[in-house]
């Protein structure tokens, strides 16, 4: 039967189960006898007990379940391709489970006799775990369904399985978490056997370039990946000093200053600019911010290049002001009303008021917002690739084209390449760094909001 | 009796002031003069308007949205709601002490030189230390923070917050002071401080208090003003409201059968 069906049938019997429990607990019930639970939570206990178990079976079989075909039938294999090569093995597999599952046409007498075997093999396996799966079932909804009487603690049984499944839940994105951290680790730590730690950090020639033959020259590959940073920190650091003030600004007009009835129309508005797809803000800073330099800077003298890292950098400011702005509004809103009036009392005018006891009082929290705003910067690709190009200069000149960390992670991994060598694992070595920084300036951005909102609540 | 017209010169003078917040009413047609060198005390019921008047007095109420005001109050025969009036310059002249302390997050030390610098009180760093250093003394607080006047003012109990803010207040050099129910957050010993402080401040400046406390209206004031429902009820001598008032309204509050 297939899984889903068998979902939706396992999903019927637990209701069934319900409606049985919540029966025979009012029949209890109505025998005299007080309910420690609500009918209800009897039936949910039931219903419980019928479908977990065999959901769990469920989803255990489904993992389990190729790698144990596989065993199967790699055992029953004649002997002269069970002694093949791990590598050749699993195209005899590959080509086996095509067969069996997609009906291509055998190469040889063994694949054809081994996909039968594995066609039989899957079919007994299906019909075992439907067969396992009712009997769980109607085992656990009948031994569920024993224990119901008066006294039954139903609604504490009930709300234990609400936390486990609650555990379940935070538990998956914890895991998740840590596989993503492992797999770049594991993936780094072979990129870094090709490549010294200290070139990879400390060099400043980047070029990913490999050869595909011995005799090929001039590409042997070169990872330092410092202009990779510089290049990040260039377009981060042209946002930021694009996002700070204007977002800072804007925050205080809109908390300070503004009218309630502006506010309401304009703080929505203001973080609108924060829902544009990333890509129209490329088109964007391709489109019309980068020309538009180009001709200031021709009128100016200046040699503009038409990908450069000012209009990138332009364009990402514009994207995180809402993440200064927003957060920023709320630390000052937050600030007491009681501080404003202390200054105001003694004669303070309303912008010494505000840079003189608001600002400062609320800076923990714009220290924050301005870092999260920079984790998202330099976490910021697809602007990048649009409008400051990918050619890895090591400069600091804002009008040149520049690359960074992000950007270079997407040209290495995208096309035909082999998994194993270094131009793909560099990949891996970049995104564990951005991971690092972006994951130190969140703790230190964390952490200092929090330790501002200790102060006032 | 709804006004009183003290023996000295009248400080600040109310005639026929309205105050509304939008539609709501929250002054009734009041008149009354508050004199120089004396503590006023305003009791009366919450929302009785007491602390509106006092809001009035440096126009903190102007950050109020909707509020509106008419008829005359008067500092020294000046309008306070002339037009031509510098607020800034007002609310230096008249001080405020909040019902809550709100000592700013800066050390102790700037946040009784706060005022003096934004006023440009001092012309050098000797000037403002002898600014913060008499202001904390005649607050009664120098002894307690000497030592520590770089560690913030947040640092500081809750009596010695209240202290210090009207340490700040006195460091302008106002002429009035306004104080907002200042010990209702604080405990009887630091309220006492408080009350003496109040007393001896009295020779120097005009002292007008919002309390809720009769005992403490009774204490440190020479006058009272009883206001009900946004209206003047009763003002006079201290005692004299207390031992003996005119009003029966009044008479029902300080002996406790309403408020």
């Amino acid at each position: 039967m297939p899984t889903i069906l068998l979902t939706l049938v396992l999903l019927g019997l637990a209701s069934a189960a319900y409606h049985l429990g919540r029966g025979k607990a009012l029949s209890v019930s109505a025998d005299g006898a007080p309910l420690h639970s609500l009918p209800r939570y009897h039936g949910y206990y039931v219903a419980l007990w019928c479908g977990l178990p065999a959901l769990a079976l469920l989803v255990a079989w489904t993992v389990l379940e190729p790698q144990a075909l596989r065993a199967l039938m790699i055992a029953a294999l004649p002997p002269e391709l069970r002694g093949l090569s791990s590598q050749h093995l699993s195209l005899v597999v590959n080509e086996v489970r095509n067969v069996a599952l997609h009906g291509a046409q055998p190469s040889s007498a063994a694949v054809a006799e081994a996909a039968r075997h594995y066609t039989a093999l899957s079919a007994t396996g299906s019909w075992l775990l439907t067969a396992l799966c009712a009997a769980l079932a109607v085992a656990g909804l009948s031994w569920g369904r024993s224990r119901i009487h008066a006294d039954a603690r139903m609604r504490n049984a009930v709300e234990r399985v609400v936390g486990v499944a609650l555990v379940a839940c935070s538990t998956v994105a914890i895991l998740t978490t840590i596989g993503i951290v492992l797999s770049l680790i594991f993936e780094s730590l072979l990129f870094f056997e090709h490549v010294p730690l200290h070139a990879f950090l400390f060099g400043t020639e980047w070029s990913p370039q490999m050869a595909i033959r011995a005799d090929q020259v001039g590409s042997s590959g070169a990872f330092g990946a410092v202009p990779l940073f510089a290049g990040t920190l260039l377009i981060s650091a042209i946002a930021l000093a694009v996002a700070v003030p204007l977002g800072l600004l804007s925050a205080i007009y809109m908390s300070e200053y503004a009218q309630p009835r502006f506010r309401a129309v304009a703080k929505p508005l203001l973080e609108i600019l924060a829902g544009i797809p990333t890509v129209v803000y490329g088109f964007f800073a391709v489109l019309t911010i980068s020309p538009f330099l180009r001709a200031v800077g021709a009128r100016l003298g200046l040699g503009i290049e038409a990908e450069s890292a000012l209009a990138a950098g332009l364009v990402m400011g514009i994207m995180i002001i809402p993440f200064v702005s927003s957060l920023s509004d709320d630390v000052i809103n937050a600030v007491p009303q009681s501080l404003r009036e202390g200054a105001l009392g003694l004669g303070a005018t309303r912008s010494e008021t505000v840079i003189q006891v608001v600002i400062p009082a609320a800076l923990p929290g714009i220290i924050g917002g301005v870092l999260l705003a920079a984790s998202r910067a330099i976490g910021e690709t697809m602007i990048v690739v649009m409008a400051a190009g990918m050619a890895a200069n090591l400069t600091a000149n804002p009008f040149a084209a520049v690359t960074t960390v992000t950007v270079q992670i997407v040209t290495l991994l995208v096309g035909d390449q082999e998994f194993d060598s270094p131009k793909t694992l560099a990949a891996f070595a970049l995104g564990l760094v951005l991971f690092c920084v972006t994951l130190a300036l969140n703790i230190v951005a964390l952490h200092i909001v929090n330790k501002y909102r200790e102060k006032y609540d | 009796m709804n006004q009183y017209i003290p023996k000295g010169t009248a400080k600040v003078s109310a005639r026929g002031l309205d105050v509304f917040y939008g539609d709501k009413q929250a002054l009734h047609h009041i008149d009354l003069d508050i004199a120089a060198g004396e503590v006023t005390a305003l009791i009366g019921p919450s929302g009785c308007g007491k602390s509106t008047f006092l809001r009035c007095i440096n126009r903190m109420n102007d950050l109020v949205e909707g509020a509106r005001v008419s008829g005359t109050l008067t500092l020294d025969g000046n309008d306070i709601h002339d037009r031509r009036l510098d607020v800034v310059q007002l609310r230096a002249r008249v001080g405020m002490v909040f019902q809550k302390p709100n000592p700013f997050p800066k050390s102790i030390y700037e946040n009784v030189a706060y005022g003096p610098r934004i006023h440009g009180l001092a012309r050098d760093r000797a000037e403002l230390d002898e600014i913060v250093m008499n202001s904390l003394e005649k607050a009664g607080l120098l002894a307690e923070v000497e030592s520590r006047l770089s560690e913030s003012g947040t640092s500081l109990s809750g009596g010695q917050q209240q202290r210090l803010c009207i340490a700040r207040a006195i460091a302008v050099n106002p002429e009035v002071i306004l104080m907002d129910e200042p010990c209702s957050a604080l405990d009887p010993i630091a309220t006492a401080k408080v009350e003496e402080l109040i007393d001896e401040l009295r020779d120097n400046y005009t002292i007008v208090i919002v309390t809720h406390s009769m005992q403490q209206a009774a204490r440190v004031s020479q006058r009272t003003a009883f206001f009900h429902l946004g209206k003047l009820i009763e003002v006079g001598g201290t005692e004299e409201i207390f031992t003996n008032p005119c009003e029966p309204l009044t008479q029902g509050y300080i002996t406790g059968r309403f408020g």
